[in-house]
């Protein structure tokens, strides 16, 4: 099936050889880091992670929403999502590229990352991430390839995939809930330090996920004879809907808490990103157009009416995908650091090496990403015998 | 499958010798150039020494196993001290024990490694005193 | 290659955890200088041991920056701390805090001029339970018998997990090599290079050839150490006639640090 990625019209190679270039510049800007060592990035003492690991984060979302077509058709059979559960299992496959990606250009010793293999730590929650991140990218391809085999041959799928298609539903929970491990196990960050974190996490990645999935739909519909259908959009923009209303809920809860308890070490971080800690407000803008962005999107999605016109919802799932990911890409992880545990506040700003090294990785998502709808969409359209 | 007839023969062959020649292009051009092998110089103090923790055989081919080993002993066990086959005691320590009788890293670790072409990063970290003087 | 270092590693580990047990035998073997068939190794006779070491700073005997000067300078010249002029970059290993963030959970507005205006010396902690230890995901910061944390600089793969989870910000990570900003090597330790993590090792290197911790040593007395789990130990004493206190410890990490204030 490969084959048919290689095969595509001047616009794909375009866009291809766009993504290379694109490419190439971040992995001209990671060998300078791996030359340098991280100190080409915006990160600190105080500030020991930052816009890798925060994208890491964001992804593992992307990744694990796979589960919310997977889910209404295996378990619900709910049958319109059968047309388009192959491309949330490669979106998935693409995201977990960039996770792995992401965590490695942020190593300070790439080459000695074996060490987690050869040191195996299962009290470390790392090591358990690098279990369900790993597992879940094999899980995605083989089902998703098996899968799509199947459907090309005009066969069922074979029954050994059934037992591992129920496994891929917890263990995309598993992924997201592991990585809100790391950090709200952690004693002396109150900004993490709290057990709706991983809840919260899923949230917003149900949200996040499917509205990007909504819009991959739109385009795929758009440039390709392939169309995911109305139906199956209508269906996964109510599972945006509730998923951003719970996500905004969810961050309510935490703002109560932390503000009725008035707990200094947890509190501060959230007054750091929303008011300003020491004269220090670098996030304030930002955190304030997330959260304008995402309640935005609930109205648009909530109400039936411009849920059901494609034109707004377009709107909509634009806002949810970047106010959720201003809220885990940015604010997330740099929120945890500032203040640091001595209540010094060192803001951390991302490089524009760092900011190259990232979107360098975007782009080998994306190139993966293309390479596989590719593949999925040119099946598709062989099997309805439209090209 | 019905039997083909190869398209493209005359572009395929010619990919086929380039890939070829890029392969053994490497051997090719060191053909009968087979660097010699270094010769170590030892230093005053390690020839009259006579012989190293272990015997020349084993550190010849195990020093990197011993160093190795050395390194987990005294940073996860906390021992330090390293007692050879004959009983002989030695601080387990590269820059002040290995280092002290191979004062010449240029001549003895350096040779050989460049010749093998290996680079451990010991000297990342650990310090010859001669280089940094 | 791998699988026989591993195996001769696993050889001399069981070999040196029998030493444990019949360490007088083994000993007396070491000693006479008879031909034996295996290598072995050792603690050195003078190291000094205990069951969990702990600092104990008087910070009454301090009145100034300058009174802390050479425990920090000492510290840092024999460890080969670089002194980076990026402040994003900075590595220490023990250096001053005042009150209010070094002990943030337990100030208050109303402090006596003395101890708001004080410095105290802060380093790790070398915790009882430390999260950066269960953060680790190869065991390259790991508590030693005796309760000293430790890094192993060898097999750290800078993923700074433990910076994330250290609740007293004791850690620091090379940004860059550090090589350049080491102003005289001491050529009797090594230095570290860059992308891995480093802290206060309680002079562990010292340790083991008898020698208290160099901050310790120069401090006039001000910092005592000692095993914390020996009654009769000089810290005990302290901790038994003086009223301390330790840093955030709602966290439950225990530090082998404490202060009398």
């Amino acid at each position: 099936m490969l084959e048919k990625a290689l095969k595509g019209s001047k616009k794909y190679y375009g866009w291809i050889a766009a993504l290379l270039a694109v490419i190439g510049v971040g992995f001209a800007c990671y060998l300078w880091q791996f030359q340098f060592g991280l100190g080409i990035t915006g990160m600190s003492r105080d500030v020991s992670w930052g816009f890798y690991i925060a994208q890491f984060t964001f992804l593992v979302g992307v990744a694990a929403s796979a589960v919310m077509v997977v889910l209404p058709y295996y378990l619900h059979n709910y049958k319109a999502f059968g047309r388009i559960t192959i491309l949330g299992e490669f979106l998935a496959v693409a995201s977990v590229t960039m996770c792995i990606l992401f965590i490695f250009v942020d190593l300070g010793q790439p080459t000695r990352v074996f060490n987690v293999l050869l040191h195996p730590t299962p009290n470390s929650v790392l090591f358990w991430d690098m279990i369900v991140l790993n597992g879940y990218l094999f899980l995605n391809i083989i089902i998703g390839w098996n899968v799509l085999e199947a459907e090309r041959n005009n066969v069922a799928p074979p029954s050994w995939l059934k037992p591992l298609i129920y496994l891929s539903i917890p263990w995309a929970v598993s992924i997201h809930t592991v990585t809100a491990f790391l950090y709200c196990g952690l004693p002396g960050r109150g900004f993490w330090l709290t057990a709706i974190l991983a809840p919260r996490f899923l949230s917003s990645a149900f949200a996040a996920g499917p509205a990007f999935l909504i819009l991959l739909c739109m385009l795929v519909r758009k440039l390709t004879k392939f169309d995911p259908g109305r139906e199956q959009i209508q269906s996964l923009a109510k599972v945006v809907a509730y998923a951003i209303c719970i996500n905004v809920f969810f961050f309510l809860c935490e703002v109560f808490v932390v503000f009725y308890s008035r707990i200094p070490e947890h509190m501060d971080h959230l007054v750091y990103l929303f008011a300003g800690l020491h004269g220090h407000n670098a996030l304030v803008p930002w955190m304030w157009a997330s959260m304008i962005l995402m309640v935005v999107s609930i109205i648009l999605l909530v109400n039936p009416a411009t849920r059901k016109n494609e034109t707004t919802l377009v709107a909509a799932c634009i806002t949810v995908f970047i106010g959720t990911w201003i809220d885990k890409g940015l604010g997330m992880i740099s929120g945890g650091f500032v203040p640091n545990p001595l209540h010094h506040v060192t803001e951390y700003v991302p490089t524009i090496p760092e900011l190259a090294i990232s979107i360098g990785v975007w782009a080998i998502g994306f190139l993966v990403l293309t390479a596989l709808f590719k593949i999925a969409v040119s099946i598709k359209e062989e099997v309805s015998g439209v090209s | 499958m019905p039997k083909k007839k190869m398209y493209d023969q005359g572009k395929v062959f010619a990919g086929l010798a380039i890939f070829v020649g890029l392969l053994i292009f490497p051997f090719l051009l060191n053909l009968g150039k087979a660097a010699p092998a270094p010769e170590l110089k030892l230093s005053d103090k390690a020839k009259a020494a006579k012989e190293c923790v272990e015997s020349k055989a084993y550190m010849t081919a195990e020093h990197m196993q011993l160093l190795n080993e050395w390194r987990e002993t005294v940073v996860r066990n906390a021992q330090r001290v390293y007692v050879n086959s004959s009983g002989k005691k030695f601080e387990m320590s590269l820059s002040n024990t290995c280092l002290d009788c191979h004062s010449e890293k240029a001549e003895f670790c350096d040779k050989c490694h460049n010749y093998a072409a290996v680079t451990p990063y010991c000297w990342d970290c650990h310090v010859d005193p001669k280089e940094t003087m | 290659m791998e699988e026989s270092s591993r195996r001769t590693f696993l050889k001399l580990a069981g070999f040196s955890a029998l030493g444990l047990g019949a360490k007088p035998v083994l000993d007396a073997f070491a000693s006479s200088g008879g031909e034996q068939s295996k290598p072995m190794v050792m603690k050195g006779a003078d190291a000094l041991k205990a069951k969990r070491w702990a600092l104990v700073i008087d910070t009454r005997k301090f009145e100034s920056e300058k009174d802390l000067e050479p425990m920090i300078e000492v510290c840092h010249k024999i460890h080969n701390v670089p002194k980076l002029a990026n402040k994003r970059h900075e590595i220490k290993w023990i250096w001053t805090e005042e009150f209010k963030h070094i002990f943030s959970t337990q100030t208050h507005a109303f402090l006596n001029d003395r101890v708001k205006h004080l410095p105290f010396l802060t380093l790790c902690n070398h915790c009882e339970k430390p999260a950066c230890v269960r953060a680790c995901p190869t065991k390259a910061t790991f508590k030693r018998e005796d309760g000293i944390v430790l890094m192993d600089f060898h097999r750290c793969i800078g993923c700074r997990f433990c910076m994330a989870a250290c609740p007293y910000g004791s850690r620091s990570f090379n940004f860059r090599d550090p090589r350049p900003f080491i102003k005289e090597t001491n050529l009797k330790f090594p230095t570290r290079m860059k992308g891995v993590v480093e802290k206060c090792n309680f002079c562990a290197e010292r340790l083991a050839v008898g020698k208290v911790p160099a901050c310790v040593e120069v401090s006039k007395g001000a910092l005592a150490f000692g095993d914390l789990e020996d009654s009769k130990s000089k810290v005990r004493e302290l901790l038994s006639s003086n009223f301390t206190i330790r840093r955030k410890p709602a966290l439950g990490a225990g530090p082998s640090v404490f202060y009398i204030v």
